[in-house]
């Protein structure tokens, strides 16, 4: 909070207005997303919790420019993401996505894969390019591993680099899909850290999923609660903890009554979802 | 064992060249492994002199059996006419690797950039796709008229009939590479803002290369296996030929002693490729060493 320049914490506003998305509307129709709107600040770190299999990735998706969206609207500081006249956003480094299973790519080094945003986008060249990538993955403690490929370094490290290899392009929004999913509570711990840390230094507005409640609260100015597939806002719950947070706050008698607010409101979902017989997605 | 054992500890200092590659044959040659593939190789040319040689059982008794072979193989003054003191044994070989280096690499640069466009663009493969499908399960031997009506001379047919055959392969190989290829590298590459020329060099290509490879690993093989097929219905030299010819006047041991030197270049030929593969691919040897493979 106190590092953050109040420009830059104007830029990266979403507002995501009555969205719907319908997989094969002329088919099996599913309905994904149900008439979803969200207003997410520029600058703020906004946590989607919700059951498994309930849409998040979906909205995610819409927002990265992956997929189309059936109805609503998404903007991006004001201009228009995509809409009724623009079914599907374009792909662009303004909205960085980091996936759920990693996807460095496993035959370029780190080094090779955090230049690669700004070589093709031809921002840099080659050489300043990989001058830069060097450097940022020495900030984020990665400087001994630059030169290996993702398959030798620990998933958490190529995490951390993979969120390094989106940030070198200065992405308006960072958009996380259960990052940290695979992990165990010990490492989770660094990699929540140093994505608070990374945060304070940039304040890059965060679109984070997770499934995670402890994960949720630490980590975020709101928690938005939605409903089991179709994908609704059920909730908004917002963490007024101060930053920057350390994991002392974890015990602390206000984060235990956030956790309690969230988890009300999502046990209910899951509750909904299990009994639909959702099929968990692994 | 000391020495490996302070290598694993002190992480800077890990054997490197010559040192490392001492290290990895003293481990080897104090495992089984060696002494087993020496154990069954014995086990099999004893076989094989017991069949033709040692009992003559029937029929057997009509090859030449592992004693007349290697008599004739290293003799200065082979019986039958062929041994490595022959320059004609050198000429066939010469020959037929000629033939391969050409039909390998026509086949493989035409084979790798058609296939990898046909995983890439869907309305390639909308276009060429169901050919390359009809035309493949045809085999090789069909194909000998029509290349000798076709082509002209020995050599034209000859390494047309080599080339189609691993041309297949190495196209449908690398088109599955491209499929093989998890979609989220194209997400990635799409968010890093990559133009569509990029998302082939950066993604495409890399990303098929472990299926091209193994592709090419078995494209080798058949390119083998179509020359010898076609140098015995249209050669004038070459190891095809040679097996042919020692049949038709009936010399056993060149029929044998081509046949031995077809599976040894053969099984060099396959270890030259997986040597280069994995020189290009070191990224995916690390990650298969990663993962204890």
């Amino acid at each position: 909070m106190v590092n953050k320049s109040p420009k830059r914490k104007k830029i990266g506003a979403l507002s995501i207005k009555n969205v719907t998305k319908i997989y094969d509307p002329s088919g099996v129709n599913v309905k994904a997303v149900d008439d979803c709107s969200m207003e997410i600040a520029g600058g703020e770190v906004c946590m989607i919790v919700g059951p498994s299999g309930c849409g998040k990735t979906t909205l995610l998706n819409a927002i990265a420019g992956f997929h189309s969206i059936t109805e609503g609207s998404i903007h991006l500081d004001g201009e228009l993401l995509c809409g009724p006249t623009k079914p599907k956003a374009e792909q662009s480094a303004e909205r960085m996505v980091v996936f759920q299973h990693g996807a460095l790519f496993p035959w370029k080094t780190l080094q090779e894969n955090v230049a690669y945003g700004p070589t093709v986008q031809r921002v840099l060249s080659k050489n300043e390019a990989m001058d830069k990538a060097g450097q940022m993955l020495a900030e984020a403690g990665l400087g001994q591993f630059v030169k290996k490929y993702p398959g030798e370094v620990s998933s958490g490290m190529a995490r951390r680099a993979e969120i390094v290899r989106a940030l070198i392009n200065n992405p308006k929004v960072l958009l996380l899909d259960e990052p940290y999913r695979a992990m165990d509570a010990l490492t989770k711990q660094i990699m929540h850290e140093s994505l608070l840390e990374t945060y304070d230094r940039t304040g890059v507005t965060i679109f984070f999923i997770t499934h995670d409640l402890e994960e949720a609260i630490f980590l975020g100015d709101k928690v938005h609660v939605v409903t089991t597939r179709p994908c609704q806002l059920k909730k908004t719950v917002e963490v007024k903890i101060p930053r920057p947070r350390s994991y002392a706050t974890q015990s602390s008698e206000g984060f235990r009554k956030l956790l309690e607010e969230v988890n009300d409101a999502v046990h209910e979902e899951a509750v909904k979802a299990f009994q639909a017989g959702e099929r968990e997605m692994a | 064992m000391t020495q490996s054992s302070t290598t694993q500890l002190d992480g800077n200092a890990k054997p490197e060249g010559f040192e490392l590659f001492m290290l990895r044959m003293n481990k080897k040659f104090k495992s089984v492994d060696p002494y087993l593939t020496v154990a069954g190789i014995g086990l099999w040319l004893f076989a094989y002199w017991v069949l033709c040689e040692g009992l003559e059982i029937w029929r057997f008794n009509k090859l030449p059996g592992p004693v007349a072979i290697s008599k004739d193989w290293f003799s200065t003054t082979p019986f039958q006419g062929i041994s490595i003191f022959t320059q004609e044994y050198y000429d066939h070989i010469a020959v037929s690797c000629q033939r391969i280096l050409f039909a390998f690499g026509l086949a493989t640069g035409l084979g790798v950039p058609l296939g990898l466009f046909m995983g890439w663009s869907r309305s390639i493969r909308d276009y060429i796709f169901p050919i390359i499908e009809t035309l493949r399960p045809i085999p090789i031997l069909a194909w000998v008229p029509l290349s000798i009506l076709l082509l002209p001379g020995f050599e034209g047919p000859v390494i047309f009939l080599a080339t189609l055959a691993s041309f297949f392969v190495t196209t449908l190989n690398a088109m599955l590479g491209v499929d093989s290829i998890d979609e989220e590298y194209f997400r990635a590459a799409g968010c890093l803002g990559s133009s569509r020329w990029d998302i082939f060099r950066h993604v495409v290509v890399p990303g098929a290369l472990p299926f091209i490879f193994t592709g090419l690993q078995i494209s080798i093989g058949v390119a083998w296996f179509s020359l010898v097929a076609a140098e015995m219905v249209s050669g004038d030299l070459g190891l095809g030929y040679l097996i042919v010819d020692a049949y038709m006047n009936n010399v056993t041991v060149p029929m044998v002693i081509a046949m031995i030197t077809l599976g040894f270049i053969g099984y060099f030929s396959s270890a030259c490729v997986r040597a280069l593969g994995n020189k290009l691919m070191a990224w995916h040897v690390k990650e298969l060493a990663q993962q204890g493979r």
